[in-house]
C-alpha cells in the first residue's frame, strides 16, 4: 500500500494519506505534510517531541493534528520524519498522542521546497472503509 | 444550465449574478472581469460569490474583482461588506495571510547610479532580509516585545530604530490598528511570530528593485512623487506564520459559533459569528493584532533595504530619498462608513485579495494624496511589470472602495515544475535585465510567470471599469525570492 500520495490544486497542494488502520493514516499524513516542505528521507530522527490534541470529530482531529505538526516546525524549527501516533475515543472527542522525530533545519542538508502556510478544512476527509483514507488541502 | 448562464452583463465588464439566482441570497453578486476571463472563470468561483451573497447582514453586493479566483470559503479577489449592526464577520474573508501586502519605497535614483552595482545589490538584500522557507529574523524578541509589535505595528517598529517618524503618515492606516489587542492573540500565534518577524516569506512573496517604466497620469503621478526612470523598491509580504495561526484559531472557534447562532453556511470555510457577539469581537482584536505585525514585519524590512542601499552605494537613505510611497493591505476586514442614498452607513469590509481604493477626499487617505485618492498598489509576478493606480469615487460607489490586488495563479505549482526550467527561467529573465536570486530553484520554477494571470489584463479592467485609475507602471531590474 502507498503510504501517501499528492493532487494538483491550483493555488497550493492536497494529499491523500493512507493506512490499514486511523493511526498509521495520521502517522503518513505526518509523512505527506513534511515532503511538501522537504525531503523527509534526509532528515535523520535526533529529536523528540510529543504532543497531544483532542477534538470533537476525526475531521477536525486531523486539522488539529496537522496544525500542530506546522506549529512544531515553526517554532522549534524543526524537520520531522517519524511519527508515531494513538488515537482513542474519550466520551464524546478523539485524542490523539503523537510522538515525532526529526532534525533542526540546515537548508545546507535539507532540500527547500515550499513553505506551508496553513492546513484548510477543504474537501478534508477522514474515510474508514476496509483501509482508512486521509485527504487534505494545505494552504502555500 | 450552469450557475454562469445566469450571470448578466450589465456594462462592458462588469456582470451581475442576480439575487434571484438562490433564493438564501440576501444581496445579488457583482464581477467586474474581461470577456476572457469571465469565459475562463472557474464555476467554483462564481459560486463562491453566492455563497457569501447568502450571509447575514451582507450588504449590497458581493463582489469579485478582475483578479477573482477560487479560494477557501471566499473567494480570492472578493469583497464582501456587513452591516455592522446585524452582520458577521467571517476569518475565512480575511484568509490565512492576514494584512498580506504590498510597500513601495521610491528614490531619487535612476539606473545609471545603481546598474553597475545591481548584483551587489540584490546580494546585500538577500543577505539582509531573511526569506524563505523556515526562515527566521534576525531580531531577538520577548514576550513582552511581540504583544507591543502585536499592539503597536510600525509604530513599534519605528520607536525601536526601524525606519523613520515620518513613514507612518504614508501607510494605510498609519501602520497601526488602535482596536488591536495582544491579549486575544493566542501563545502559539505568538511563538510562531517571535522567531518570523522581519522576514519575507515564500512562495509568491517578493522583494524587488525596479524601475518607473511608463506614466499614464502625470498629475498624479507628481502627487506621489514619482517620475519615468525613477529607480522604486516594492515589498510584498505579509504576518507570517503569526497570522496564519490567528486565522487558524479563529476558524476553529468560529467552526463552534456558528453552529451556536444557527447561521446557515454553504461551505465550512465561511464559519462566521454575528458582529456583536463575544466571538466576532476577539477575532477582529486578534486580526488587527496580525495586521499590526504585518505593518512591522514591512517596516523592519524597509529598514534594511535603506540599510542595503547605504552599504552598497555609499550614500544615505536620506541622501537617496528613500521615502515610502504607500503600504497597502490587501487581507483584511475593516470598519468602514460608506455612503448609501445619501446616508452614512456603518459597514465592516472584508476584502481577501482586494486592495483598499479610497478615491479623493477620505480622511482615512494621507493628507498629501487627499485630493487625487489613494495610491493602490498591485504587484505582478516574477519579472513582470507591477503597477500604481490611484482610488476612485467609481470605487466608493460601487465596491465599497476596492479594487484588484495582483495576478491569481492558474497553474498549479507541479504543473508549473513541469512546464518550466528554472535555469531557462534565469536565462529568459537575465537576458532582459533582471536579476534574480532565490533560496531554491523550486521556487523559481513554481513562480513561473505563466503559472499566473497576465496582471497587465487585471489592472486594465479595473481601469476602464472606474474602479481605480492607472498611475505608473514599475518594471522589476532585481527580484529576490523566498
Amino acid at each position: 500500500m502507498k503510504k501517501f500520495e499528492y493532487f494538483d490544486v491550483t493555488a497550493d497542494i492536497g494529499f491523500y494519506a493512507y493506512g490499514t488502520d486511523l493511526n498509521e493514516a495520521f502517522t503518513n499524513a505526518g509523512l505527506a505534510l513534511f515532503n511538501i516542505i522537504s525531503d523527509t528521507g534526509d532528515i535523520s530522527p535526533l529529536k523528540n517531541f510529543a504532543f497531544t490534541v483532542i477534538s470533537e470529530d476525526k475531521v477536525s482531529l486531523l486539522y488539529d493534528y496537522l496544525e500542530e505538526l506546522l506549529f512544531y516546525h515553526e517554532v522549534e524549527f524543526m524537520l520531522f520524519s517519524r511519527f508515531t501516533v494513538k488515537i482513542k475515543k474519550t466520551g464524546g472527542e478523539y485524542q490523539l498522542d503523537a510522538e515525532i522525530m526529526g532534525e533542526e533545519i540546515n537548508w545546507d542538508k535539507h532540500e527547500r521546497k515550499c513553505e506551508i502556510k496553513a492546513i484548510t478544512f477543504h474537501q478534508m476527509e477522514v474515510k474508514e472503509n476496509e483501509n482508512v483514507c486521509l485527504k487534505a488541502i494545505v494552504d502555500l | 444550465m450552469t450557475i454562469k448562464d445566469e450571470i448578466k452583463k450589465i456594462r462592458d465588464n462588469v456582470y451581475e449574478v442576480p439575487g434571484s439566482y438562490d433564493k438564501k441570497m440576501r444581496a445579488s453578486g457583482r464581477l467586474y472581469i474581461d470577456d476572457d476571463s469571465f469565459e475562463a472563470l472557474e464555476e467554483g468561483a462564481v459560486q463562491q460569490i453566492v455563497n457569501v451573497a447568502c450571509l447575514p447582514g451582507v450588504f449590497r453586493y458581493s463582489i469579485g474583482l478582475p483578479d477573482i479566483h477560487f479560494g477557501y470559503g471566499f473567494p480570492i479577489g472578493g469583497v464582501a461588506a456587513f452591516n455592522m449592526r446585524n452582520g458577521i464577520v467571517s476569518p475565512g474573508g480575511v484568509g490565512f495571510d492576514i494584512n498580506c501586502g504590498v510597500r513601495l519605497i521610491k528614490s531619487n535614483l535612476t539606473i545609471v547610479d545603481i546598474e553597475d552595482h545591481l548584483d551587489d545589490l540584490v546580494n546585500t538584500l538577500f543577505k539582509n532580509i531573511p526569506s524563505g522557507v523556515g526562515s527566521k529574523g534576525k531580531v531577538k524578541l520577548s514576550k513582552e516585545d511581540i504583544n507591543n509589535v502585536l499592539d503597536y505595528g510600525a509604530e513599534w517598529a519605528v520607536e525601536n530604530g526601524y525606519g523613520w517618524s515620518e513613514d507612518l503618515e504614508v501607510l494605510e492606516e498609519n501602520g497601526r490598528i488602535e482596536a488591536a489587542d495582544s491579549s486575544e492573540v493566542s501563545d502559539k500565534a505568538k511563538k510562531r511570530g517571535i522567531p518570523q518577524l522581519g522576514s519575507l516569506g515564500s512562495g509568491n512573496h517578493f522583494l524587488e528593485i525596479q524601475v518607473v517604466d511608463e506614466i499614464y497620469d502625470e498629475k498624479v503621478a507628481e502627487v506621489y512623487g514619482l517620475e519615468k526612470g525613477m529607480i522604486v523598491i516594492m515589498i510584498h509580504s505579509g504576518s507570517r506564520g503569526c497570522g496564519h495561526q490567528v486565522c487558524s484559531d479563529y476558524l476553529r472557534l468560529m467552526d463552534k459559533a456558528y453552529k451556536n447562532y444557527k447561521i446557515s453556511i454553504a461551505d465550512r470555510q465561511l464559519a462566521c459569528a454575528p458582529l456583536d457577539s463575544k466571538e466576532a469581537q476577539s477575532y477582529l482584536k486578534a486580526m488587527y493584532a496580525a495586521a499590526n505585525y504585518a505593518w512591522a514585519n514591512r517596516q523592519m524590512m524597509t529598514h534594511w533595504i535603506r540599510e542595503s542601499f547605504e552599504e552598497v552605494l555609499n550614500k544615505s537613505a536620506r541622501e537617496m530619498d528613500m521615502q515610502i510611497v504607500y503600504d497597502v493591505a490587501h487581507n483584511i476586514a475593516k470598519e468602514e462608513t460608506h455612503e448609501f442614498k445619501g446616508r452614512d452607513m456603518e459597514l465592516l469590509v472584508h476584502r481577501k485579495g482586494a486592495t483598499r481604493a479610497f478615491g479623493p477626499g477620505r480622511e482615512e487617505v494621507p493628507l498629501k494624496y487627499r485630493e487625487v485618492g489613494q495610491p493602490v498598489l498591485i504587484p505582478g509576478t516574477m519579472g513582470t511589470a507591477s503597477y500604481v493606480l490611484h482610488g476612485t469615487q467609481t470605487a466608493m460607489e460601487e465596491t465599497f472602495g476596492s479594487t484588484a490586488h495582483g495576478a491569481g495563479r492558474i497553474l498549479s505549482r507541479s504543473k508549473a515544475k513541469k512546464d518550466y526550467n528554472p535555469d531557462e527561467i534565469v536565462d529568459n529573465l537575465n537576458s532582459n535585465g533582471i536579476k534574480i536570486k532565490a533560496t531554491s530553484k523550486n521556487v523559481i520554477a513554481e513562480e513561473a510567470p505563466g503559472a499566473y494571470k497576465d496582471v497587465d489584463s487585471v489592472v486594465k479592467v479595473s481601469d476602464s471599469t472606474g474602479i481605480a485609475k492607472l498611475v505608473v507602471k514599475v518594471k522589476p531590474l532585481a527580484v529576490t525570492k523566498g
